[in-house]
This record gives C-alpha cells, structure tokens and sequence, in this order.
C-alpha cells in the first residue's frame, strides 16, 4: 500500500503513559467492519476518547489541546493482541507517523512499518524522560530521524539510537512495500516449489 | 552437522531467499482467510491488478463476524453482511475454497482446518488472526500476520519476516484432576507475563503436554500469543498422527506413508540450543481464573488479588485502573464473586473435548437462573459431533441452549455482546476491556470452571464437583 515516504520528523509528541495498550484499545472490534482502508482514525482509542454519548472524554490525551504532534509516546508493550493492521491505520490515519515505545508487540510492530508508521523503540529510561519532558512542556519539540536512526529530545539534545533493519529502512525512506518485491521473485518462488 | 530445533528444520526448509540485512521471504504453505482481516488485501491485489497465485493453498471461511443464531436468514447488520458478501464475491472471482454459513465445513477458521485434515506436522500456516497460533499444536510454524502481510502472502504465497528466536517452555508431571490445557496456559502467562514471549517462537515439551490431546494442545498454542509469542508448537507424535489419519486433506495411501516418515524427523535435536528457557512443574497448577484486563492477570482459582504493596508507581497505577475497571479490590479472593454470563466457544475452547467437557461436568443438574449462558460451538463439525454424542439432551436438561457456529462473544463483534458492568466467566482467550462488549468484564478460564460458574452464579471451584 502505498504511503508518504519517511525521512525526518521534528514535532511535539502526544504522551500515553498506560501500559499493555492493547489493539482492542487502539480500534475496539465493533469498528473492523469497513472493507476499505479509510476513517479508522475517528474511532482511534475509541473507549478512552470518548463517552457514550460520543462526547469527549475530559482528560484523555487525545483530547487535550494542549497536546498535538505527529509522535505517539506510550508505555510499554505497546499493540499487544490481536493481528488487526486496523489499529496501525487508526494511529496513521489519526495524523500520527511515529509511535516511541520501550517495547512493541511483534505482529503491531510489522505492521506499523508496513504502513509507513515508525515503530521506535527506546530504553525504559529514556522513554521516561520523554514523558518528563513533555510534561514540563506539552509544545516540546521531538526529532525522529531515520537515516541516523535517532530519536533525539530537542529541548536537552539528548539522543538515543534505534535499531531497525535496513531492508525496512530502504522500503520505508522510499515508500515502498514487500508486494513489488515479491511480486518480481515469482519465478524464484515457483521454481522453490518445484524443488521442494 | 549442528543441532536444530524443530523450529529451524521448518522455518529453515521454506526460506526462498534471505534477504541481506533484512527478512526472509518464507514460503506459505497454507494461508487461511476470514472476512475481516481479508477484504483490503484484495482490493490491494484489484490495484495492482494482480490475482492470486495459488488460490488451492488458501481456504476461507466467514467467521468474526457472523451471527449465532438463525444464520439461514440474512445477516441483518448492513456492515458485517457487506464484509461476508465481500469474502464470498473475493473468493468466487479467484476461485478460492470458501466455507459459507450453513454449510458442512462452516466455523471458526483455527478449527475447521486442523477439522478437514488442512494442518500437518511441518507446514507454515498464516492467517490475518492472531491466534492462528493454534494450528502449530501439530509441530507446524502457525502465526498470525496483518493484512498487508495477507496481501503478500495472497499475491505470491510468500511472506517477508524476521526469523524470530526461540523458547522452549517444558512442563514436567501430570496434570491433576480438573486441570486442564487452559489452566497451563493461563498459568504460564501469568509466570511469564504478556511480554514474556515477544520477539519468540514457543516450543513446548514435557510429560504435561505430550499427555494432552490434540484439542487441548491447540488450546495451548492457541493462548501462546497471549504471552507476546509469535506462536507456539508441539513436535508431532502418536497422538497427532492419529488425529490427522483418514481426515478429508490428511495424505492418503503412499503419500501417507510418505508423511509419516517425514514428520518423525520433526523434533528438536538433542543438544539444539533455545534463546530462552523455562521449565514448569504440572503440580504447581491449579484451575485458573483472571482477575485483570490482560491475560498475564491470572491466579489460583483459591488465590487472592494481588496486593500493590512491593509495586513500583507505575505499576501500581497500571494495576489499580485494571481493578477499577474489574471493580476489583486489591487482595481479595476471587471465590464466590457474582457471575452474570458464562460463555463457552471461540478458537480457545470451542471444540469438541470442551463441549464435552461441559456437558458431563452439567449433567443431572442445572444452571443457576442468575446466569445467562452462551455456548457457541467452533464449527459446524462441532455442532454435528455434540448432537450425535447425545450432549444437546444433557445440555438442555441441565438449562443450556446451543446457538451456532462462529467467533460470537469472544470479540463481540456480532451481536453477542457482554452488557456493560457484567461478569462474563469466558473461555476465551482475551480478558482486555470492552473486549467482549463496551464496559463487559472477562474472566477467562477453562471449560471446567466455566461450567462450575454457570451452575452456581459465583465464581467457584470446579475440583468440589469432580
């Protein structure tokens, strides 16, 4: 699928500090009923965001004007749970295109990539100042860059380097998916199956 | 020659090519589809003008979110009919196997292919759910993957992944009595956290788990995710071969022969080295029951809640907003707290055993008039088998109706929702909140202990029946 290559991002970041968010959370079931990939981000954090009534719910980070950015920062072991590629499409579509975690659940982690959405990882202890920072000031500026793989808190210029592997960095810096790339392996993979 | 893992003898003999500084582009075996996590993946395919390059490897079936009662009629929500008419339009226009509603080969897709003979020791298995995990019960790489991944995998039977480590998880004595896969599973998670796995392929050994049928080793695996693993699986022996023999794709004739010599190489070697290590003693676990809003949230059904005493503040905060939504007390015993609704099914605990399970566990007696119960067979087969086995009279006498095939309240995404502030004792596989309806609360547990419940309107037990 197509989306917006990655390069540099410099923004301030939306802080959820919860932990274990699970994609039920991120995009509860009841919304996985489209059968194309658009408006998921209404219903980001659906239950959280919002009341019953469908008014907003007071507190929420989503909610509040004093956050915005295109960073998600969130507790550990983010994504957990179902295999649902809609909970990616929700935090994309919602205007996010990085989301900085200590941990990710494995399958949320490809398909955030998969999507142009950047995973990064940083230690326990630098997401902490992450939080600290944005709590002293909601507007702090955050730079997530791919090339040198760093994620850098501008206000302290402190920096920590993320892992992430150069063929989903190629694809990432370029916009482009493993469909064309597999789709040009076909006589490869018919001839493994022939030998198989 | 080194030793390998049953792991790296499967993953290994289907990588097409290892991609430098990056994945590998793994050959599928068998790819199952459904109609939610499906439909985006073909229009995908529709835009590049692809078709699918081997529809006879890929098997579909509408699952999620399909009622559970008059499923002759049409399906009233405007969406979930739209997403069902889509998986059946997809599947005819690229001449895909589709199991429809109603007919023979009809359930939850984790148990209708390991049902039809689809699951075989040394396959991959993928499928756009996350709990696809349950077909590596018979010594197959099963997991779970997105639906960009369902693309690629629909466009070129391959897939491009990481190798992942692995773990191996032994189980060492017997099972006791009223103690089953779930209680395992549920207990593992609950020693390793829902982290614990991540980034790890499980495999599983010992006497606990070579005793365990195949149903309740797909049960198994079935809940390895829900430690954060990939999947999990079990090297394949007797018991599966007996399982898999005569089923509709199990090999026949001399290729059966020819199987049975190849799955008896599948086992790790001696001396195969695992990432990680955990060994767990069989004795040590009681029936279990979740007190939280994740699966590692699990304790003794005798046990008491967790106290925040030796937490740090992040953790106590964590666990203090999971019992506000349980409406749960620190250190409380989870014995004789009200249930509402009891829900037996889902790919967790939705076959056969289970149901049987259940019923001889209900016989000559009878639900409590507090309890709403749900049992929602995984398959058509399933459905079949308990008629046929005498369980729907035992069921009925004891004041259970049986409604039909699908993935119904474990994701809610039908109309068999859980009200909102309602205990549902589940044996099911995800205790998040809102997962089983907005406000629901899960507990997960066994079919034992779900039985115990529903006859008794508390939580109870199910070792005092036994």
């Amino acid at each position: 699928m197509a989306y917006d290559k990655f390069s540099k991002i410099i923004s301030p970041a939306v802080p959820l500090q919860a932990e274990n968010v699970d994609t039920d959370q991120i995009i509860p079931a009841r919304f996985l009923k489209a059968t194309e990939r658009k408006g998921f981000g209404d219903n980001l954090f659906r239950d959280w965001r919002y009341n019953k009534d469908g008014s907003p719910k007071a507190g929420f980070p989503l909610n509040e004007d004093k956050y915005s950015g295109k960073i998600l920062v969130a507790g550990k072991n983010f994504g957990s749970g179902s295999s649902r590629e809609h909970a990616a499409w929700a935090i994309y579509d919602y205007g996010f295109r990085v989301v900085v975690s200590s941990f990710f659940a494995d399958i949320f982690k490809n398909n955030a990539i998969n999507n142009g959405l950047l995973p990064i990882v940083v230690s326990p202890d630098f997401l902490q100042k992450i939080f600290i920072s944005i709590d002293k000031d909601p507007q702090a500026k955050f730079m997530a860059d791919l090339d040198k793989q760093q994620f850098t808190i501008l206000d302290t210029n402190e920096s920590e380097y993320f892992e992430i592997n150069a063929y989903k960095k190629h694809c990432l810096k370029n916009g482009l998916d493993d469909i064309d790339y597999l789709v040009a392996m076909k006589k490869e993979i018919a001839d493994f199956e022939k030998a198989k | 020659m080194t030793a390998k893992t049953l792991f790296d003898k499967i993953w290994d003999s289907h990588i097409v090519k290892s991609v430098k500084g990056g994945p590998d582009v793994l050959y599928i075996d068998r790819h199952l589809i459904h109609e939610v996590t499906s439909p985006v993946a073909f229009l995908g395919l529709k835009q590049r003008g692809l078709k699918v390059f081997r529809p006879d490897q890929t098997t579909a079936t509408p699952d999620h979110n399909v009622p559970t009662e008059n499923q002759h009629l049409t399906i009233l929500d405007e969406l979930s009919r739209h997403q069902v008419e889509m998986l059946r339009k997809n599947c005819n226009e690229h001449g895909i196997k589709y199991h429809d509603l109603q007919t023979e080969g009809h359930g939850i897709v984790h148990i209708i292919g390991p049902e039809m003979g689809l699951t075989q020791p040394g396959m991959t298995i993928v499928c756009g759910d996350s709990h696809t995990s349950t077909h590596g019960a018979f010594g197959a790489i099963a997991f779970g993957i997105g639906t960009s991944e369902v693309e690629m995998v629909l466009a070129s039977q391959c897939i491009m992944q990481p190798k992942p480590k692995k773990m191996r998880i032994t189980v060492t004595g017997q099972l006791r009595k009223g103690v089953t896969a779930k209680d395992i599973a549920l207990y593992i998670i609950s020693q390793i956290s829902t982290s614990g796995g991540t980034g790890h392929f499980i495999e599983y050994e010992g006497s606990a788990i070579t005793g365990l049928s195949m149903e309740g080793r797909m049960t198994l695996c079935n809940l390895s995710i829900e430690s954060g693993a990939r999947g999990g699986m079990i090297a394949p022996d007797e018991t599966t071969v007996n399982y898999i023999k005569g089923r509709e794709y199990a090999p026949k004739g001399s290729d059966w022969e020819k199987a049975l010599v190849s799955w008896s190489e599948l086992k790790s070697d001696e001396g195969a080295q695992f990432d990680m290590e955990y060994t767990f003693n069989a004795d040590d676990i009681e029936p279990m029951i979740t007190y939280g809003t994740n699966p590692g949230m699990g304790i003794g059904i005798t046990g008491s809640i967790p106290t925040t005493e030796n937490m740090t503040d992040n953790d106590k905060n964590n666990f203090t907003k999971s019992l506000n939504y349980m409406g749960y007390s620190e250190g409380e015993t989870m014995l004789g707290k009200k249930v509402d609704y009891v829900f037996l099914g889902s790919c967790t605990n939705g076959r056969i055993e289970d149901f049987r399970a259940f019923a001889y566990f209900v016989k000559g007696k009878k639900k409590s008039p507090e309890v709403t119960a749900w049992l929602v067979p995984g398959s058509r087969q399933v459905e079949k088998q308990i008629r046929e086995e005498g369980l729907t009279e035992i069921l009925e006498a004891a004041g259970f109706q049986l409604r039909q095939p699908g993935c119904s309240a474990c994701l809610a995404m039908n109309d068999d929702k859980i009200p909102e502030g309602k205990y549902a004792v589940s044996t099911t596989n995800r205790n998040f909140e809102g997962r089983q309806g907005p406000g629901a609360r899960t507990l997960l547990a066994s079919p034992l202990t779900a039985a115990a419940a529903a006859l008794t309107g508390v939580i109870t037990d199910p070792r005092k029946f036994l």
